[in-house]
């Protein structure tokens, strides 16, 4: 069977749509970053989250207010997963000792329930641990960038680079910016996933470059944004083919994986997604507008054939 | 065209042979089980497996089998946790005074296999359930120490060496000493320059203003930091030890943080308590010879120190210590044969053992006082009716006796409030002091039901996508879909293959890293068959076709995979727990798809269509 047979979409003739359409998506997740934020998880921003598992479905409203006549006040009560599991957020405060909070949680839900409650989950995470976090997420971040693009600048041309850089910052504006405009829980995990897009998104990228690299030297005639049209449609059914199969495989996460995957499957859906339509629509349009052409692929060819002749 | 040498084949299908034997144990259940060692000395052997049998089958607690295990041990294995937990407390209760149990899961492994000595992959704490704490270590409180320590000995010294001085005290991570003169001062400067190089002296005002300041070299502040972190290590990992709990991980994070990963743990609370505490126990003689009420209206004799008993009685003590907890070499906890009071029979080292001796030979028939000191939490209401907690020092005397004949270097002690606190003592004392105060700054308690949800639902996840795409390949490319399949198949074999003898930790973030494996793993023979299509589209034969979709698709899968990696890495580097496990997977299954989809596909393609003519091809 095949899905694509010899197409000839004029692709780039698109491209300034597709690049207004993308400014906008972009401008609107940044917006929504600024004004809305994220919703972070734990990881980052430090606090207490207590899972329970009880016995048969429990009312929400007699877990807080057990709480209440506790003195933990501010508690956010919340069913996980399924309506006997249930989720109690705590910030920590005053001079409180932050670390056995969950203990005295569990203690008075507990003796609340009769003993019938089973602790299934302790997550605590100290202010100056989650602060550590967000500075290592940045630049995690900013260091993938930078290997990738030192990567592609010396395997391609520093335009490809630029254009693939900007194709993956995309992805990343995109992807988060579903979880600031949803305001889903964004945590350790999700960043995870933040990363695993990057490399993802990149996958896609380079398999068209490679074929652009390649008819710049293997087609005589073109202008190169027939070149790249060329590339992409000979590239397509691949592209499809692939992302549609991880696709799969992560839609079969999100569905079967449990609540605690659920954030880290969604950002993969959506960076699979985005990194299809970026590969092509912001990478090589950009490595186009930035003036890719047949001269540029010259003094890389000698590298390109030393790594071609790899058994 | 497109055969492979005999030895090429030879050499792959050894290949997947050992993955699929590495691979192996990963299929076997795990089951709860305890080990059990002997403890102090003693060994375990036939009659301890009857022993312990005897004392579950007493208590009607259900097990699998009993069996020897590497290094001296017993494994008791059980088939759900619940009786694995009721075991444990069977021998934590009648048998702690020769075994310790440690919970564990391990594989139920045919026994060649174990022979041959394969393991399963490592499960993460969020898959097998346990308690992950990261633990910030005090670094000022240990220079201060360190500091005061100074502050002491610099005292000591003007003193011994007739040097007149107003004042010793520190101010601001400055040791400030006062002299009357400027003459004492430099006199003072010389001495401590020659006793201790380490501090880092300067002269300020003259006259009756002499002051000298010394700070602490830097090379020693952070080798006091390094030691104080050490040390605190070494306790930790004896504390845990202590407690019972198999394969716990105690590691060093960064500058001044502390890992401790217990698997299978099950009472935060408790072990949380264990970590952080303080205990320890202190011998003193009693001050007899001053009156005890002058004391409580304010009159403390100079050499006496004024304590209270646990039921609030006053009672003083010399201040001259006798032994202090760091010179318990042993301790462990019992009950006073006499009344069944709850105790803990201590030993001492060579010098406390000598100075026991000493003292207690010279004021035999005079009264003894033990005094227990621990750094506790108090809880109480604020003025808004918060709950308010601090830590505060508790000292209390907990027995006093007389002493009816000289001490050797093992006694015991008596007067504690219950065989907990008795158990908890012996636990601290025997494990050693922290040298620098701990905090916990990070925890993460994974229920053991919570881990087997994980696992079942990231593997179901796993086996559901996997079929997916299987069935998509075979749709949509045929018989090369077939190869591709059974391709996919031998690179999640390697990979667990490789994560189990690397002993890699695998996470939940781990299981969707192997599933994103496969549907990236996918990619580089799609690529690989698109391209054959093409060529076979541009009119070369089917052999050529084979051979230049397999060519030209290397450079294209490699460069597409080094990206990936570099994220991986970056990722590996910069993670934590679970999310290392993503990386870990994803990035050695990079690796395993390279090779399988250049090599082991290439391979079956051979084996189909190597060396005969062809009119088309299935793909």
């Amino acid at each position: 069977m095949e899905l694509f047979r010899k197409t000839n979409i004029p692709f780039m003739r698109l491209k300034w749509q597709a690049i207004i359409l993308s400014t906008a998506i972009n401008l609107l997740g940044i917006g929504s970053f600024l004004f809305l934020g994220l919703n972070l998880g734990l990881d980052f921003t430090g606090g207490t989250l207590i899972e329970l598992g009880y016995q048969e479905q429990v009312e929400l409203n007699s877990v807080r207010a057990a709480l209440e006549a506790e003195g933990f006040g501010g508690a956010t009560v919340q069913n996980f997963g399924s309506a006997r599991d249930v989720l109690i957020r705590l910030q920590p405060k005053g001079d409180t000792d932050p670390a056995a909070l969950s203990d005295r949680v569990y203690q008075t839900l507990s003796q609340a329930a009769g003993g019938q409650v089973e602790l299934r989950r302790v997550e605590f995470v100290g202010p100056q641990v989650g602060k550590d976090l967000t500075e290592q997420a940045g630049l995690a971040i900013l260091y993938s960038l930078i290997g990738i693009l030192i990567y592609v600048a010396v395997r391609f041309e520093y335009r490809y680079a630029v254009g693939a850089v900007i194709a993956t910052i995309h992805d990343v504006i995109v992807t988060v910016a579903v979880f600031s405009l949803f305001q889903i829980e964004f945590d350790l995990t999700v960043l995870a996933a933040v990363l695993a897009v990057i490399g993802y998104s990149l996958n896609d990228t380079i398999v068209i470059y490679d074929r652009i690299r390649e008819n710049f030297r293997k087609v005589r005639k073109g202008t190169p944004e027939e070149i790249v049209n060329l590339s992409v449609n000979e590239t397509l059914s691949r592209t499809v083919i692939t992302s549609g199969t991880t696709f799969i495989t992560v839609l079969a996460l999100y569905l079967f994986g449990g609540a605690v995957i659920n954030g880290f499957a969604l950002a993969l859906l959506v960076g699979i997604a985005v990194g299809t339509y970026s590969s092509i629509y912001v990478a090589s349009a950009a490595a186009l507008m930035l003036g890719i052409s047949r001269a540029d692929m010259m003094p890389v060819k000698k590298e390109g054939e030393v790594l071609d002749g790899l058994p | 065209m497109n055969r492979y040498p005999l030895w090429k084949n030879l050499l792959l299908l050894a290949v997947v042979l050992v993955g699929l034997l590495l691979a192996l144990p990963n299929v076997f259940s795990q089951d709860p089980s305890i080990e059990v060692t002997a403890a102090r000395g003693g060994e375990v052997n036939e009659a301890s497996a009857g022993e312990i049998k005897a004392a579950l089958e007493g208590a009607q607690v259900p097990f699998k089998a009993i069996e020897p295990a590497q290094g001296g041990k017993l494994l008791v294995r059980f088939k759900a946790s619940g009786d694995q937990l009721r075991g444990q407390e069977v021998i934590e209760g009648s048998l702690s005074e020769r075994y310790n149990g440690a919970m564990t899961l391990s594989p139920d492994l045919p026994g060649w296999l174990r022979a041959l000595g394969v393991r399963p992959m490592f499960l993460g704490l969020d898959l097998r359930g346990g308690i992950h704490v990261l633990i910030d270590v005090d670094m000022d409180a240990a220079v201060a120490q360190t500091r005061e320590r100074y502050t002491n000995d610099i005292r000591t010294l003007l003193r011994k060496e007739k040097v007149r001085y107003l004042s010793v005290g520190t101010d601001a991570g400055r040791i400030v000493i006062k002299f009357p003169d400027s003459d004492s001062r430099d006199k003072g400067r010389e001495l401590i320059g020659d006793e201790m190089r380490t501090l880092v002296l300067s002269a300020e005002g003259e006259g009756e203003g002499a002051t000298l300041l010394a700070v602490m070299a830097p090379a020693e502040v952070q080798q006091t930091q390094t030691f104080a972190l050490e040390q605190n290590i070494t306790t930790l990992r004896n504390r845990v030890n202590a407690l019972g709990v198999a394969e716990p991980i105690i590691q060093r994070q960064g500058d001044r943080r502390i890992v401790v990963q217990l698997p299978g743990a099950q009472d935060p609370a408790r072990i949380k308590e264990i970590l952080g505490a303080t205990a320890t126990l202190e011998y003193r003689l009693v001050d007899t010879e001053h009156s005890v009420q002058d004391a409580v209206d304010g009159r403390v004799p100079p050499g006496s120190k004024l304590y209270k008993e646990r039921n609030g009685a006053p009672v003083l003590l010399s201040r001259r210590v006798i032994v202090t907890g760091n010179q318990i070499t042993d301790a462990a906890a019992g009950f006073d044969s006499r009344n069944g009071q709850p105790m803990v029979t201590v030993a001492l080292d060579e010098q406390g053992g000598r100075r026991m001796r000493e003292v207690t030979t010279e004021n035999v028939s005079k009264p003894m006082a033990v005094v227990f000191i621990e750094n506790r939490t108090v809880t109480s209401r604020g003025p808004n009716g918060e709950v308010v907690k601090r830590q505060e020092l508790s000292e209390e005397v907990i027995s006093i006796a007389n002493i009816l004949e000289p001490f050797g270097r093992r006694f015991q002690t008596t007067g504690l409030d219950s065989p907990e606190e008795a158990h908890n003592l012996a636990l601290l004392l025997r494990a050693g002091a922290l040298a620098a105060p701990i905090q916990i700054i990070e925890e993460r308690t994974i229920g053991p039901s919570l881990g087997q949800d994980n696992i079942d639902q990231g593997f179901r996840a796993v086996l559901i996508g996997f079929a997916a795409v299987a069935v998509f390949m075979i749709f949509y490319y045929g018989v090369f879909g077939v190869i591709a399949d059974l391709t996919l198949m031998v690179n999640v074999l390697l990979l667990l293959a490789i994560l189990g003898l690397l002993q890699a930790t695998l996470t939940l973030p781990g299981i969707a890293g192997i599933l994103l494996t496969v549907g990236m793993a996918v990619d580089a023979n799609v690529l690989i068959f698109e391209r054959i299509r093409e060529e076979l589209r541009n009119g070369s034969s089917p052999q050529a076709s084979i051979q230049a979709g397999f060519e030209k698709a290397l450079s294209t899968i490699l460069d597409a995979n080094i990206t990936t990696l570099i994220a991986g890495v970056v990722l590996f580097s910069f993670g934590t727990g679970p999310v290392k496990g993503f990386a870990v997977t994803l990035s050695i299954g990079i690796l395993t798809s390279v090779f399988t989809a250049m090599l082991i596909s290439r391979a079956m393609v051979n084996l189909i269509y190597g060396g005969r003519r062809l009119s088309k091809l299935s793909i």
